[in-house]
């Protein structure tokens, strides 16, 4: 099956290179294709004469937003250049690969990556989340590891409003019907809803696989003489310029419908294609493998090509199709799902199509490696793309653009909740409290997600140790030893929005302490940042500072970004959304064994709050309840986020904490609550030390979002070393109260006492109010 | 046959001396995807799993077969629709109704495969909710006669993960009231019904009881630490689907004694 039956004979008035040499004069469809002036000026200049149809396909795709990062990349550098020996010590692959890959020890390494596919999935919401996990999957695969879980942050529009649950409905049943078809594990993710994301939803999605070191892959095309094979799905007319068209824009109703540009996905042929990956990546019959993605086959051959040390032929005809009307420059451009492209030494190709055969893959045989240091394409062999790949690939144009701190932001910052309209008439009587607590726990963002995480395979594998609702999910590697990994995901667009630099630091500092809550020992960092249009200098100064304030952090807090992905032109006219750097961390555990739930289970149990508590309520749970945002974020303190780290991993280890949760949005309240709600098991709780202590009122210390804080369940037996370590460490530690088993209540001296029953219809009601 | 790609090397059990001569086959077709964890569960249980690959035309010498849960083929058509034409389902079909009555478990996806191929009556359509779930599910066991149930009490209560799109158990009534009657509804859904299933009904057997189905995963609460009691809190333990596999295996021994 070298060639495709359908393709033979197909006449196309075909752009050569000959005759684009020729007609310098023809009109060529630049703009539509996204390209500015300039940088079409640019492609000519590169080429020495204008492009052809194909060319032109591949340079628009390949230099959109999307694929080039040209608007982001002089900011990104910064996770490459500010980083230690400390934070290179574990680093196997880093940025720049489909995804980094971080040692684990005992020969295992892992891979994760986070991505976005925001746009697909507002314009066609099933298809656009279940092609997002299908991306990142191929992603992981791409660098010779088994896929074992993924995660997927969410945010939508208000909750109330009419499109959300379109736009809910279809992405949760797309990431669960694409996700639970390839028997990976989803064990975690976020939910928030908020208007700013209501004409731009986010659907970002995340992967971890793992690999022994000796199985990692990269993209590249090595080797003189070696063929290059598509295989997978085949080649279709879906997401023709989707990265150029869609994600490089922002949405104007005045345009006609972009829903053709959304891809489709076919979750069985994926779960194939990963079987069959593993299978050739354990015999060693790939030299390099790439997956297609954005920009399809115009992205696959020019970064193998460009990778490598010389050149690639390909004739395009070759490509099977699944519509034979297809153009040259459309296959180029097409973003048909669940495809790969692989270079295979001529000894490999009867096992390598063994393989393809055992699973039922088709594959053509598109041509070979060269040491032209050209990528050539032919049609029916006449010359179609001549260019070197590296123009294509990485020598996409690079833009400096400008960006300001916005006028607003002065006045924004000045504007605290405190003492503010929306403040009046601040809880403080027992049941006024109570009734807070029970309306913040209900609230779309704080409520129970099982409805989102009961329609996810959780189970598959046999692997999870931690899922959803606990801080961070947990998956074994390996079933000898117990070794594992853990993972979350956390953002807040608000304090993002406040403080953009501080905001992204929060990001990060938040999915640490998850990370750490579990018992894991942070490593690694991937981001998905979700931005406007980097056009706005406003928007470009928050991107801007986001990535400074990430960089920095990373820094401090020792783990490095191996890879990650810029998502800009969230906006819908000139109102962008809330500056979202999602900031993923994963972490390593020893023994999944000794891992810590979020909930507390034993009678009698000492709870701990560990670290201080400020008046920081501007941009809370609570605020953004009472319609208030301004302020400015609570304050970053990065050396206590890696102490209190410290004594959570400790602690874990060495068995003196059952149970940790994480204090973030909606603050102690929320973390006693849902520590009660995991296993069913009330306390009784009293916070006058703290409040003594850190000069706060019962209000503040329960809704003050203030960070670098964890909530711990510690056995009577163990106390008394607990406490040593957290003083001997100068971490502030308060014994806020007692696990009490048999009272199926949260007892909050000062709050109305609160039945986990009604905790529990409240916490739980929210969701299917809306969407059932 | 093919080897089934696990993470990891096989856990290391003190296989019990005897069981681990029971060999049970797993079945993996392209889309299977629960395939490591029934092999896992075998092994937890003390035998041998050996992988079977729905493309074989031979079962070789396992002493039973365990089709996992999955998508088979894709299941775009109908969930099990194709499958049953598998080559390797003719030699379990035969085994099955063979006088040597191969003991068969057919789990989710498998015991959707099982009624398309007429082992099982009655078929699978979409949950009445319209939505995959997931969630920790009790189950009675009503039948602690089959193959499968024989470390089972009768009345006893297990809590295992359940998970599906297409869970919801129909059959005409004729069939269900002959069901009930020979004592072939081996497990009930207790306290609620996940995908409207006739009569709460979650698994059933084959007259002779080697073959049984049942749409809930008990290959997914084998193992402390990694079941429902550890991941949701639901259920005093994390191995109630262990009985199972050492039912089966304890039967495969004793019968060969």
């Amino acid at each position: 099956m070298s060639t495709s039956a359908e393709t033979v004979g197909r006449k196309f008035n075909i752009d050569t290179v000959e005759n684009a040499a020729k007609t310098p004069d023809t009109e060529l469809p630049w703009a539509e294709l996204g390209l500015k002036q300039n940088e079409f000026d640019e492609v000519v200049k590169v080429l020495g004469r204008r492009p052809t149809g194909a060319e032109l396909a591949m340079y628009s795709v390949m230099w959109s937003e999307h694929c080039s990062y040209k608007s982001s990349k002089n900011h990104l550098r910064q996770f490459g250049e500010k980083v230690t020996d400390e934070m290179k010590k574990d680093m196997l692959v880093g940025i720049g690969e489909n995804a980094g890959v971080t040692n684990l020890g005992d020969g295992w390494a892992v891979t994760f990556k986070i991505e976005s596919h925001n746009s697909p999935s507002f314009v066609e919401p099933y298809q656009g989340a279940a092609t997002g996990i299908g991306g990142i999957v191929r992603d992981i695969i791409s660098m010779g590891a088994r896929p074992v879980a993924v995660m997927d942050p969410l945010r939508f529009g208000a909750i109330d409003h009419p499109d959300t649950a379109r736009v809910m409905h279809g992405a949760v049943a797309g990431i669960g019907g694409y996700g639970n078809s390839l028997g990976l594990p989803n064990i975690g993710g976020e939910m928030v809803f908020d208007s700013v994301y209501q004409g731009n939803p986010l659907v970002n999605a995340l992967a971890v696989g793992v690999m022994r070191h000796e199985d990692i892959r990269l993209a590249n095309a090595s080797g003189k003489g070696n063929k290059v094979v598509l295989f997978g799905a085949r080649t279709g007319g879906d997401g023709i310029g989707g990265a150029s068209v869609l994600a490089s824009e922002s949405f104007d109703d005045t345009k006609p419908s972009k829903r053709p540009a959304v891809q489709v996905g076919d979750p069985f042929a994926e779960k194939v294609l990963i079987e069959c990956c593993l299978e050739l990546f354990k015999g060693s019959l790939v030299e390099g493998i790439q997956d297609l993605g954005a920009a399809g086959i115009s992205c696959a051959t020019s970064e193998l090509a460009s990778n490598g040390d010389g050149g690639m032929q390909v004739e395009l005809t070759s490509v099977l199709l699944r519509d034979p009307t297809l153009t040259p420059g459309e296959i180029l451009m097409s973003e048909s799902q669940e495809r790969m492209m692989a270079v295979v030494t001529p000894e490999n190709i009867a096992a390598f199509e063994a393989v393809m055969d055992k699973w039922a893959v088709e594959y053509s045989w598109l041509g070979e490696v060269t040491d032209t240091g050209r990528l050539i394409i032919t049609w029916e062999g006449e010359v179609i793309v001549d260019v070197d790949p590296r123009t294509v690939a990485h020598d996409g144009p690079v833009y400096d653009r400008p960006y300001a701190r916005p006028e607003w932001q002065d006045s924004v910052q000045a504007d605290s909740f405190t003492g503010s309209v929306q403040d009046a008439g601040r809880p403080a009587a027992p049941a006024e409290l109570a009734a807070a607590v029970t309306e913040l726990i209900a609230s779309p963002n704080m409520c129970s997600k099982d409805w989102i995480t009961n329609q996810y395979d959780r189970y598959v594998g046999g692997n999870t140790a931690l899922a959803f609702p606990d801080d961070a999910g947990v998956v074994r590697v390996d079933e000898e030893t117990g070794l594992g990994v853990a993972l979350a995901t956390d953002a807040n667009g608000r304090y993002t929005y406040l403080d953009p630099y501080h905001g992204a630091q929060l990001a990060l500092a938040e999915a640490y302490r998850n990370v750490a809550t579990s018992g894991a020992v942070p490593m690694a960092v991937s981001d998905c940042l979700n931005f406007g249009s980097p056009e706005d200098p406003d928007v470009m100064w928050q991107l801007a500072e986001a990535i400074r304030g990430l960089s920095d952090a990373c820094m401090v807090l020792g783990i490095p970004v191996t890879g990650g992905n810029v998502s800009l032109y969230n906006q819908t006219g000139t109102t962008p959304i809330h500056p979202s750097p999602v900031v993923a961390v994963l972490g390593k555990l020893d023994d999944v064994a000794r891992r810590t739930p979020s909930g507390w289970r034993e009678d009698g149990q000492a709870i701990y709050l560990l670290g201080t508590t400020a008046a920081e309520l501007d941009g809370s749970e609570w605020a953004n309840m009472r319609g208030h945002l301004g302020g400015l974020p609570p304050k970053v303190d990065l050396a206590a986020e890696r102490a209190l780290g410290e004594i959570l991993i400790n602690a874990s280890r060495d068995g003196m904490v059952d149970s940790a949760h994480d204090l973030s949005e909606g603050g102690l309240a929320a973390a006693l609550v849902e520590s009660s709600l995991r296993y069913g098991v009330g306390a009784r709780i009293a916070l006058q030390d703290v409040m003594d202590r850190d000069g706060v009122d019962l209000f503040t210390a329960l809704f003050s979002e203030t960070q670098g804080r964890a909530v711990v369940g510690v056995p009577r037996s163990e106390e008394v070393r607990f406490t040593d370590m957290c003083t001997a460490r100068g971490f502030a530690h308060t014994r806020i109260g007692v696990v009490d088993a048999a009272s199926g209540q949260l007892e909050i001296n000062g709050v109305d006492t609160l039945s986990l029953a009604a905790l529990r219809e409240a916490h739980e009601a929210t969701l299917p109010k809306y969407f059932d | 046959m093919t080897e089934l790609p696990l993470i990891g090397e096989a856990i290391a059990v003190a296989a019990h001396p005897q069981l681990a001569g029971a060999k049970i086959g797993v079945v993996t077709f392209p889309g299977t995807l629960d395939d490591r964890d029934a092999a896992r569960a075998v092994r937890l249980a003390g035998g041998t799993a050996v992988p079977l690959w729905h493309a074989d035309s031979a079962l070789g010498d396992v002493d039973a077969v365990v089709i996992p849960g999955g998508f088979s083929y894709g299941d775009y058509l109908r969930a099990g629709a194709i499958a049953r034409f598998a080559p390797l389902m003719s030699k379990i079909i035969d085994a099955a109704n063979s006088d040597a009555k191969l003991p068969v478990l057919g789990i989710c996806n498998g015991f959707q495969i099982l009624t398309e191929s007429h082992l099982l009556p009655g078929s699978m359509i979409k949950n009445d909710h319209l939505k995959f779930m997931c969630r920790d599910q009790v189950l009675r066991v009503e039948n602690s006669n089959t193959a499968w149930t024989l470390d089972y009490e009768a009345g006893q209560e297990i809590t295992v993960p359940l998970k599906n799109q297409d869970g919801q158990y129909i059959a005409d009534e004729k069939v269900l009231d002959a069901l009930e009657a020979e004592g072939r509804v081996v497990f009930r859904y207790v306290g609620f019904n996940p995908n409207g299933s006739r009569r709460d009904i979650a698994g059933i057997s084959n007259a002779a009881g080697n073959v049984v189905g049942l749409m809930p995963h008990p290959e997914h609460a084998v193992e402390a630490g990694f079941g429902p009691a550890s991941l949701d809190g639901i259920g005093g333990s994390d191995t109630d689907g262990l009985g199972f596999f050492t039912s089966v295996l304890n039967k495969i021994v004793g019968g060969a004694k």
